[in-house]
């Protein structure tokens, strides 16, 4: 499988990063260089494998529910690029 | 006095316990050794103030007895480790004036123990990079040089700030993290140990995000017993990463000098590849034949679906990726770029934080991960993990003690000169050490001899799970028939 131009676009605003038409071109090769890599993984024989989701078998440990932390909103806030009475800032996003 | 810096971390720790010096004056000879080596760029950000106050309580619990267990000994901490009230980047723009107001665990428990932070190590921008060159502060030089050349090499990455300060003698160990190799590749192109332990050992809390199924923090020490030391402080449950395993941290120095004889040492058919350096070749059979004379008896094995492991990791890490580096959004820490709406600010955001191979990756990962191509991407290759640690398990089963390979398909190369074109080709540094983190091992990198050209080559070691133990006794085998690795001071 490869990407076309259009894709790349699609993929890179799905990802939230701004590219440029001159960025599209070379990003088109690299994307598609590491697909053609991967590529190979289609003669594997999967059938009947489970996908791996727990690289060490272990339970999940349980924990009480209860309040363990908080009252903490100066150390939440303080690395904020724009905050103001302890809320986050962002660009108007209702009309 | 001898200079304090070539001191092994065992050796420093002896000293400060019969008071043959102060931690103040082992902190403030790797203070100026620092300042002598910024060439380097090992460092991002020297602490000297905190660390000379570090070294300072540590005197003073030296003095009552209390010194702990690593009392008193100045290490360096890469960049991935949130440390409360120091600068935390992951070498990322995008983190560029990040100050966490808390401690990663690994690190924390580090200073329990008595340690001294001299600074935040460089890294590959989010530990993504083989080489140290996709830094936000730059790349990092290896102290290592080709024998009569003034050429600057790569450390390896991403704990390449890591190595290279261990090499160089500014600091007697360092925190590093393995995602794929990023302790064991680095390791070995300084000519230096390093433990990636068993997936769930050691605490991933407080540690920048890069692919949460892989990622494990470990040590980078000049000696076997130097990175035993420092395992036994990282280690350990925490209640805050639920992937961290409640399993007791065994006193891992004790492992050294524990005879090999008896065990049985794994030599896998497919890491021979096609087009192996002959002096790789001749490496992994002279550790092998080392083994033998240590007692240890050489099997064959097979793992067959070694081939596939870096593909699938091509896949899983980069899907994982694009999950974790979706905070970075502008709003709650970080750099932010403004633009016209909320959706601008993101992209403009995240296209000037992120460098080239971070944005190439999160744009995989999110392809990857998108509508109509998660069955034939993401599931095939966490079906192909599957198969790689079956073909693990099936060989531990059979008795095997340990796996022996090379670490690295290379030994160092030149700042710039690989994956430049083709980013495939940097991300063969990691075919031999990438399985073990597929399958969620522990394996060591050791320093085993050279190149041709002067520069050290390393064995890994890939051991069974929670079996770090054996990997320490075996690697201290290889390491005292090899001897050790000293780079020669062009620097300073």
């Amino acid at each position: 499988m490869s990407v076309d131009a259009a894709t790349v676009r699609r993929i890179a605003h799905l990802a939230r990063i701004a590219v440029t038409d001159a960025e599209v071109p070379h990003l088109q090769g690299e994307l598609n260089a590491m697909l053609a890599f991967v590529e190979q993984l289609q003669e594997v024989n999967v059938d009947g494998v489970e996908p791996m989701t727990s690289v060490m078998p272990m339970e999940m440990k349980k924990r009480a529910d209860v309040v363990n932390d908080g009252e903490i909103v100066d150390a939440v806030t303080a690395n904020a690029p724009e905050s103001e009475d302890h809320f986050f800032l962002v660009p108007k996003v209702v009309e | 006095m001898t200079d304090l810096t070539s001191l092994t971390l065992a050796e420093a720790r002896d000293g400060l316990a019969t008071k043959s010096f102060t931690s103040v004056e082992l902190t403030d000879a790797h203070l100026k050794a620092m300042e002598a080596a910024r060439v380097l760029n090992a460092y991002v950000l020297e602490t000297p103030d905190q660390a000379r106050a570090m070294a300072q309580a540590a005197d003073a619990r030296l003095a009552k007895g209390e010194g702990g267990w690593l009392g008193g000994v100045p290490l360096g901490i890469k960049d991935l480790f949130a440390t409360k009230g120091v600068r935390t980047t992951a070498c990322s723009k995008i983190l560029g004036n990040f100050v966490p107001p808390y401690e990663s665990t690994v690190t924390a428990q580090l200073w329990r123990d008595g340690a001294v932070m001299l600074g935040k190590l460089n890294n590959d921008e989010f530990a993504m990079g083989s080489a140290n060159e996709t830094s936000f502060f730059g790349p990092v030089i290896n102290p290592w040089r080709r024998d009569g050349s003034d050429v600057n090499l790569v450390p390896g990455g991403s704990s390449g700030g890591s190595a290279s300060a261990v090499a160089a003698g500014l600091c007697l160990g360092a925190t590093a993290t393995d995602t794929g190799g990023s302790i064991r590749q680095p390791a070995a192109f300084a000519g230096i140990v390093g433990m990636k332990p068993t997936y769930g050992r050691c605490s991933r809390w407080g540690t920048v995000a890069f692919a949460s199924s892989l990622d494990q923090a470990g040590p980078i020490a000049r000696t076997v017993r130097d990175t035993a030391i420092l395992m036994r402080s990282m280690a350990g449950y925490d209640p805050k990463d639920s992937t961290s395993v409640d399993r007791e941290v065994p006193d891992y120095e004790a492992a050294i000098g524990k005879s090999v004889k008896g065990m049985k040492i794994g030599i896998p058919k497919e890491y021979r590849i096609d087009g192996m350096p002959g002096e790789i070749e001749k490496l992994w059979s002279e550790g092998a034949a080392q083994l033998k004379a240590a007692g240890a008896e050489l099997v064959d094995v097979s793992l067959p679906h070694t081939k596939y492991a870096l593909p699938a990791y091509y896949i899983v890490a980069p899907a994982e990726a694009s999950s974790n580096l979706a905070r970075y959004d502008g709003v709650r820490y970080g750099l932010r770029v403004p633009g016209r709406s909320i959706s601008d600010m993101y992209e403009n955001t995240r296209a000037e934080g992120f460098g080239a191979e971070v944005r190439r990756r999160v744009m995989i990962g999110t392809y990857v991960l998108s509508a109509g191509y998660y069955d034939a991407y993401y599931l095939r290759a966490q079906k192909v993990r599957t198969l790689i640690k079956r073909d693990f398990e099936e060989c531990f089963a059979k008795g095997i003690h340990a796996i022996l390979t090379p670490a690295t398909p290379s030994a160092a190369f030149g700042i710039g000169e690989k994956g430049g074109a083709d980013p495939i080709e940097m991300y063969l540094n990691d075919i031999f050490t990438v399985t073990v983190n597929m399958a969620g091992l522990p394996g060591i990198a050791v320093p085993a001899g050279k190149d041709a050209q002067g520069l050290p080559l390393g064995l890994q070691l890939i051991g069974r799970p929670f079996d770090e133990e054996t990997l320490f006794s075996i690697g201290e085998t290889i390491e005292q028939a090899s001897g050790r690795f000293t780079p020669t001071k062009w620097w300073a």
